[in-house]
């Protein structure tokens, strides 16, 4: 018999993750780890978490990592990027850590053109604290901060985040993919795969932005999580490269 | 014997139910058995029709399935 | 060496420069702006790496973020700018990451006045973010000890891992003194200070699970959070109070002053002892910690009234005077606020009435 998938090694073995059930953050937990582990650069990673159900992996995973305060990231990593440029250095932040709190430090980084890579989950929701509303929850959507749903009149719409950057010049790379099926998972490693490449060729600023569920504050089932992905993120944060300068 | 064989790290399953869902040989299913988590974890119930292609593997949040080819 | 005149903001930066500070991130406010440019300036021709941050709060966590892959980085600002840091702060302290920061204060409170105050006291030495963290805080008088303070501070940060605050003030940062600068560290000692951070910076570790770095701004966990402040409280009791006492031994009237208010109490005592008048200073030099058993050296049975002196209204220094004083003598203060300069006048007034009591 020969081994031919296994979690990566880039997680601890004998930890188990601390996300809810379906909660697509371990998906992409594991999708980093199997990206770090094939370019071979786990000596070189630091991940800076966000605050948030974003930083609840950092005990299990095996490389080196930085809590950042709460919508700090790009701007820890953009201190960090300057003082150890040889290290493969990138964010991950929920949507309530990217784009809101941290929406200054995250717009002045991709203006800047900072070589390192976001990582951006969006949920459309407030994991950890119990899931109220964020800029990116849709319209109609319920959230404890919202009880009635998100209205656009009174809360504004929903925040792309990744088509707010492309408005910049200096990003290199921005890709929206999801990971509520196998070939949106296949994607989702390409799409890191190819932002850490950017940074390790000095390319410039890259971000993933993956569309993702949280079951347990949408008060669905994993599975129908997964329909709610499909039927109304989607349609909201279509997927596909929306930015390219490197080809 | 079929082409593949999957081992469910038992501790690591929280029982979404995504590898079942996507393998195109309903190889899995949720089991009797509960782990450490108190999770009704997935176990293998049609081994014989495992295609190895790993899609149960890499679907799977938790890294929770291990995939071997016969 | 030679002495060059220089102005306080610069010779600030310089001084960090030559500490092996490689890496400033800084925001624009008034009375510092100086300290900023002159690192965009001076940091490219040492190999260093300045940012304007877009904030102040994405300045301080550049800083924690460069300090954290072991660069020696600094970051200053005014009062309001100060207060912005203040969550990045916290978290250095909590990550224990050396950082070193300059507040050249202004007035207060609010966006206050743009001209000199003491008015940070409380926030500089008793809560410089949330959580209830502590810092060395060095408390210069003259262009020169800012530039002595700023340069061994880097040396504290990285022995104690924790943040150290040069609490100037507008007058420090603005006026222009000759100064004898520190010696210039060479690239091979800056690496090597850099390199000694490697275990615990994160830069990237080879797959190992135990010894990958993680840098933690707090735990999860209650019983380590709290071993965590115990080890955190230890490492604060080290340090060793600074101060200087001036002529105390003998004085009728002791003032009591900090920074560029203790340097205007100097002159006085030197301008009235020439008249023969028996007055004396105690000017803690680092404010955190406070040099409590300073206020010892006083002679209580013929010193029977100490006077304040600070920018601030009201009077916030005065709290620590009043617990090394403790019940000995009374204060009396001298103050003024709102960007007023302490004017040298209305001391010699004040301690020439507590001389005729």
């Amino acid at each position: 018999m020969e081994l031919i998938y296994s979690r990566t090694k880039t997680i601890q073995e004998d930890k188990v993750s601390g996300f809810c059930p379906g909660c697509m953050h371990s998906t992409v937990i594991k999708l980093i780890g199997e990206v770090i582990e094939e370019l071979d650069v786990v000596d070189k990673s630091v991940l800076i978490t966000g605050i948030g159900c974003c930083g609840l992996h950092m005990d299990y995973i095996a490389y080196d990592t930085i809590t950042a305060p709460h919508g700090r990231a790009c701007a820890v990593a953009t201190g960090m990027k300057k003082a150890s440029p040889d290290s493969l250095i990138f964010t991950y932040q929920g949507d309530g850590d990217f784009a809101s709190i941290g929406l200054a430090e995250s717009v002045s980084a991709a203006n800047r053109g900072g070589n390192f890579t976001v990582i951006f989950i969006n949920n459309g929701i407030y994991g950890m604290t119990g899931g109220q509303m964020a800029p990116t929850t849709l319209l109609g959507m319920k959230a404890s901060t919202a009880p009635k749903g998100r209205i656009a009149e009174e809360h504004g719409y929903p925040m792309h985040m990744s088509e707010i950057l492309d408005k910049l010049t200096a990003p290199a790379y921005i890709e929206r993919t999801s990971c509520n099926n196998p070939q949106n998972v296949m994607k989702t490693k390409k799409a890191i795969t190819k932002a850490f490449k950017n940074q390790l060729e000095g390319k410039g600023f890259s971000m993933v932005e993956i569309v993702t569920s949280c079951p347990t504050n949408w008060g669905l089932d994993p599975m129908k999580s997964l329909e709610f992905i499909e039927e109304k993120m989607l349609p909201e944060y279509p997927l596909g490269v929306i930015r390219d300068t490197i080809g | 014997m079929g082409k593949g064989t999957i081992k469910v790290v038992a501790d690591r399953c929280k029982s979404c139910g995504y590898c079942i869902k996507f393998c195109p040989k309903g190889v899995l299913a949720i089991g009797k058995n509960v782990n450490a988590k108190g999770y009704e974890y997935v176990e293998p119930v049609n081994m014989d029709d495992c295609i190895a292609c790993a899609i149960c593997g890499r679907i799977c949040p938790d890294g929770a399935i291990e995939v071997y080819k016969n | 060496m030679a002495r060059v005149l220089m102005k306080g903001c610069e010779a600030i930066a310089e001084a960090a420069v030559r500490a092996g500070c490689r890496f400033f991130a800084g925001y624009p406010i008034t009375p510092q702006n100086e300290i900023p440019e002159y690192f965009a300036r001076r940091l490219p021709e040492v190999g260093g790496n300045f940012v304007q941050g877009e904030s102040e709060v994405a300045s301080i966590n550049m800083v924690y973020g460069a300090a954290a892959a072991g660069a020696r980085a600094m970051t200053s600002s005014s009062s309001p700018g100060i207060a912005l840091k203040s969550e990045g702060i916290s978290y250095c302290a909590a990550a224990r990451i050396p950082i070193v920061y300059c507040n050249v204060a202004r007035g207060g409170p609010g966006v206050g006045a743009i001209q000199p105050a003491q008015q940070d006291y409380f926030e500089a030495t008793k809560a410089a973010g949330n959580g209830g963290f502590r810092m060395l805080v060095y408390a210069p008088s003259t262009v020169q000890e800012a530039v002595d303070m700023t340069y061994r501070a880097f040396d504290d940060a990285d022995r104690d891992r924790n943040p150290v605050l040069i609490l100037a003030d507008g007058v420090i940062g603005t006026m222009m003194e000759p100064v004898e600068l520190p010696e210039m560290k060479s690239e091979e000692e800056v690496k090597a200070i850099q390199d000694s951070k490697k275990d615990w910076a994160c830069i990237g570790h080879k797959l190992d699970y135990a010894n990958r770095a993680w840098i933690q701004p707090g735990q999860w966990d209650t019983v380590k959070m709290q071993q965590w402040n115990e080890d955190a409280y230890e490492m604060y009791k080290t340090w060793k109070p600074e101060v200087e006492i001036y002529q105390v031994e003998d004085a009728e009237v002791v003032m009591t002053a900090y920074g560029i208010s203790a340097r205007i109490c100097k002159s006085v005592v030197d301008i009235l002892r020439a008249e023969g008048k028996k007055v004396g200073l105690i000017r803690p030099i680092t404010v955190s910690p406070f040099p409590y058993d300073a206020y010892d050296a006083i002679n209580y049975d013929i010193c029977k009234t100490v006077l304040d002196v600070e920018m601030s209204i009201p009077p916030q220094f005065i709290a620590d005077v009043d617990r090394g004083i403790h019940h000995r003598a009374e204060i009396e203060t001298c103050l003024c606020s709102g960007g007023n300069i302490m004017s040298r006048d209305a001391v010699i007034e004040a301690v020439n009435k507590l001389l005729a009591k």
